[in-house]
């Protein structure tokens, strides 16, 4: 036995080195040939958050297939180099120094998250090459320089609109706040909320933590029951947030809940059943949405993947049509060009709303909010910009 | 020092001088290549470290990634705050002098409150053995996390943005041959002994009069340090630090890399941290192949499955490690029968 191991072992040593000079054969003389503009990708396609990054790449695949379908961007083909940063931390700066020097992409599509977007974006913005972050809502990412673009509306606005939503149409006063202290966006979010909500002259009564990954929350929720809140602010991911609202009717507290978009996953409706009906919230997008351009992306969608698109495959979609939508607009596909372009958008009919890029890069769209009703999503309203 | 060696010493000198030279070159046009440099330094600065504890002294630390969180903190918010200070005497934020300097000093800052930490966990903790060992600092790796992620002034679960871009080829391959001297110096030693005595058999050192405590504390306080240095370059390279990056698999990352390269063994422990770097990206670039069969094709396209055999494949040939000691291995783990 430790015979054939070890020959098996010389064997797959031998396969090893020999995988090795292919690469190195490959990186030194395999160059493609044809006219073809790269679009780097880079997506947590594994680990922690793998399950929301196959979504986002189901989304950008669309849209560049469309485009390859159509004839390509300019009369070239897209291609679209997909790169994994397996939800690790430092991955996503070593993917975007690999686009720049060796892949040389016109422009990047990513990250999802907000602090691997971070690490990617100096790195492009140093490079001049155009970073397009779908999904990355923390300020400070168009921040790092005139290379970065947001396509998805930021906490700040979220957290407003969720404020206003309370205080004006559900006519609320007290309201209580549980805050995932581990996800930065849910921190923001809740900050975001309060200031917003006490503004509109309501009282944030009561502010809770817990930590994703958690699974009981009885004490946090028994603390907000004693403080006698006409809603919980709860901007979390689903799967806390099904278990929460689970034990919230379970201890008595009956009022609604307001969330954001990480509530949207049919996830949530089968964990909460009956507990989450008549709880709002917010989200970039709805696949009920009347407005033709989603209706148009839907049924794209699913003749494609045969399933009903959720919020992270519409701003993945979006993201890399409005790209491209650019770079067809720029005329040439070079950087400098491209990213006037992408400042220049205007009213852009995104699947995702209406996009208009602003001053600071990011993008001026649409809200909607949804109600929870019989164990269904249903779309509930828009609220524009300007309203908030 | 014979002569042999002498060579060797000048001549990686040279490579690390010569590094200065092509640096500018590297982190442009090459950024990804250097990437990885950069990033293999580190790591066989995180693994050499790690082996002085886990290989040399025998025993079973899973903490490592809290200490590098330790160092990347400290570095990050030193940094962060006072380079300004420390630039502005000598003569400004640009001058690569200052850079240099910055990027020592926050080191050190980081490297020593790293060593701290591992004081303080070690005194405690190490009088304990084997699997309770093991877990207390699993624990202590996840308390630092913890203590992070609910510290506004560190950015908590936000991450933390950091000044400059300091880390170069210099600094990371200095420190890795400066760590690398300091294990093998430390166990070839007359006092280094006793860390080996502590891993062959505790109660006969015991009886032999060693203090086995305080050799354990001392190679924990060492490999802390360095875990510390590791993580200050590293927050200085990727300028954004999170705290999910330090947790329970980045720890779980280095054993790998001592177990693989060989417990006990510098050399093999560098070539594994090296190896362990490389071959992801490898599989990555094979990924993208289009001349691939289209079944190895899809293999590759799972480079984390292909990553876990090449693993299993290595174990299962030597259990050893790459350049362990066959016999060690042998001796803890398969019993054999007295002759």
């Amino acid at each position: 036995m430790r015979k054939f191991l070890s020959t098996a072992g010389h064997g797959a040593a031998a396969v090893d080195f020999g995988a090795l000079v292919l690469a190195a054969v490959y990186y030194f003389f395999g160059a493609p040939a044809g006219a073809q503009i790269k679009i780097g990708e880079v997506n947590p396609l594994s680990g922690a958050i793998g399950q929301y990054g196959t979504t986002c790449h189901r989304g950008i695949a669309l849209a560049v297939e469309d485009a390859n379908a159509q004839g390509g961007v300019l009369g070239q083909r897209i291609d679209l180099i997909t790169e994994d940063n397996q939800s690790q931390p430092g991955q996503a700066a070593t993917i975007a120094r690999k686009f720049v020097t060796q892949d040389k992409v016109l422009a990047i599509v990513g990250d999802l998250t907000s602090s691997a977007t971070l690490e990617a974006a100096p790195i492009a913005q140093a490079a001049g090459v155009p970073l397009v972050t779908p999904t990355a809502t923390n300020p400070k990412v168009t921040q790092v320089g005139d290379f970065i673009f947001r396509i998805c509306f930021i906490d700040e606005f979220q957290g407003k609109v969720m404020a206003r939503f309370a205080a004006e149409q559900l006519k609320l006063t007290k309201a209580a706040v549980l805050t995932d202290v581990k996800q930065d966006y849910s921190v923001g979010l809740s900050r975001f909320f309060a200031d917003a909500f006490s503004r509109a002259g309501g009282t944030v009564m009561k502010t809770q933590s817990y930590s994703s990954g958690d699974t009981d929350f009885r004490a946090q929720l028994t603390a907000l029951r004693a403080a006698r809140p006409e809603a919980v602010f709860l901007p979390g991911y689903y799967p806390e947030v099904g278990v929460i609202l689970r034990q919230a009717r379970q201890l008595g507290l009956s009022v609604p809940f307001l969330g954001c978009e990480g509530w949207d996953s049919p996830t949530l409706l089968q964990v909460a059943g009956k507990a989450a009906d008549g709880c709002y919230f917010s989200n970039h997008f709805s696949a009920d949405d009347p407005a033709p351009a989603v209706a148009q992306f839907v049924a794209h969608y699913r003749r494609k993947y045969g399933d009903r698109p959720d919020t992270f495959a519409a701003l993945w979609y979006d993201a890399a049509a409005l790209l491209l939508d650019a770079i067809k607009r720029a005329g040439k596909p070079e950087p400098l060009a491209v990213r006037d372009a992408l400042a220049q958008t205007r009213d852009y009919p995104g699947a995702t709303g209406t996009i208009t890029i602003n001053a600071q890069r990011n993008a001026s769209k649409p809200a909607v909010i949804l109600k929870i009703q019989d164990g269904h999503f249903i779309y509930f309203q828009k609220v524009t910009p300007d309203s908030p | 020092m014979s002569r042999a060696r002498l060579i060797l010493g000048v001549f990686l000198l040279f490579l690390l001088v010569l590094s200065l030279a092509v640096e500018g070159v590297l982190a442009t046009t090459f950024a990804y290549y250097y990437d990885v440099l950069i990033t293999i330094g580190i790591n066989v600065i995180l693994a050499v470290s790690l082996n002085l504890v886990n290989g040399y002294t025998g025993q079973f630390s899973l903490g490592h990634a809290g200490f590098m969180a330790v160092g990347a903190y400290a570095a990050a918010s030193w940094s962060n705050h006072l380079d300004p200070v420390v630039a502005g005497v000598l003569g400004g934020m640009g001058n690569p002098a200052a850079t240099n300097v910055c990027l020592v000093v926050s080191m050190l800052v980081g490297g020593l409150l790293a060593a701290l930490a591992g004081l303080l966990v070690g005194i405690p903790s190490l009088r304990l053995r084997g699997d309770y060992l093991a877990i207390v600092t699993l624990g202590f790796g996840e308390i630092i996390r913890t203590a992070i992620l609910n510290t506004d002034f560190l950015g908590a679960a936000r991450g933390l943005s950091v000044r400059g871009n300091y880390t170069n080829l210099f600094w990371t391959y200095g420190l890795a041959g400066i760590c690398v001297y300091t294990v093998l110096s430390l166990v070839n030693s007359t006092y280094g002994r006793g860390f080996l005595t502590v891993r062959d058999d505790e109660v006969a050192a015991e009886a032999m009069g060693i203090n086995t405590t305080r050799y354990k504390v001392a190679a924990f306080v060492i490999a802390a340090f360095f875990a510390g240095i590791a993580g200050a370059l590293y927050a200085h390279f990727k300028a954004f630090i999170t705290p999910e990056g330090f947790n329970f698999f980045r720890s779980v990352d280095v054993v790998v890399m001592v177990i693989l390269g060989g417990m006990g063994s510098t050399l093999g422990v560098i070539l594994a941290a090296a190896l362990l770097t490389i071959l992801p990206e490898i599989l990555r670039a094979l990924a993208h192949t289009s001349f691939m069969p289209p079944a190895f094709q899809g293999l590759l396209e799972n480079r984390l499955i292909a990553y876990s055999l090449l693993l299993i494949v290595l174990m299962l040939t030597r259990p050893e490690g790459l350049f362990g000691d066959p016999s060690a291995v042998r001796r803890r783990f398969i019993r054999t029968r007295p002759k």
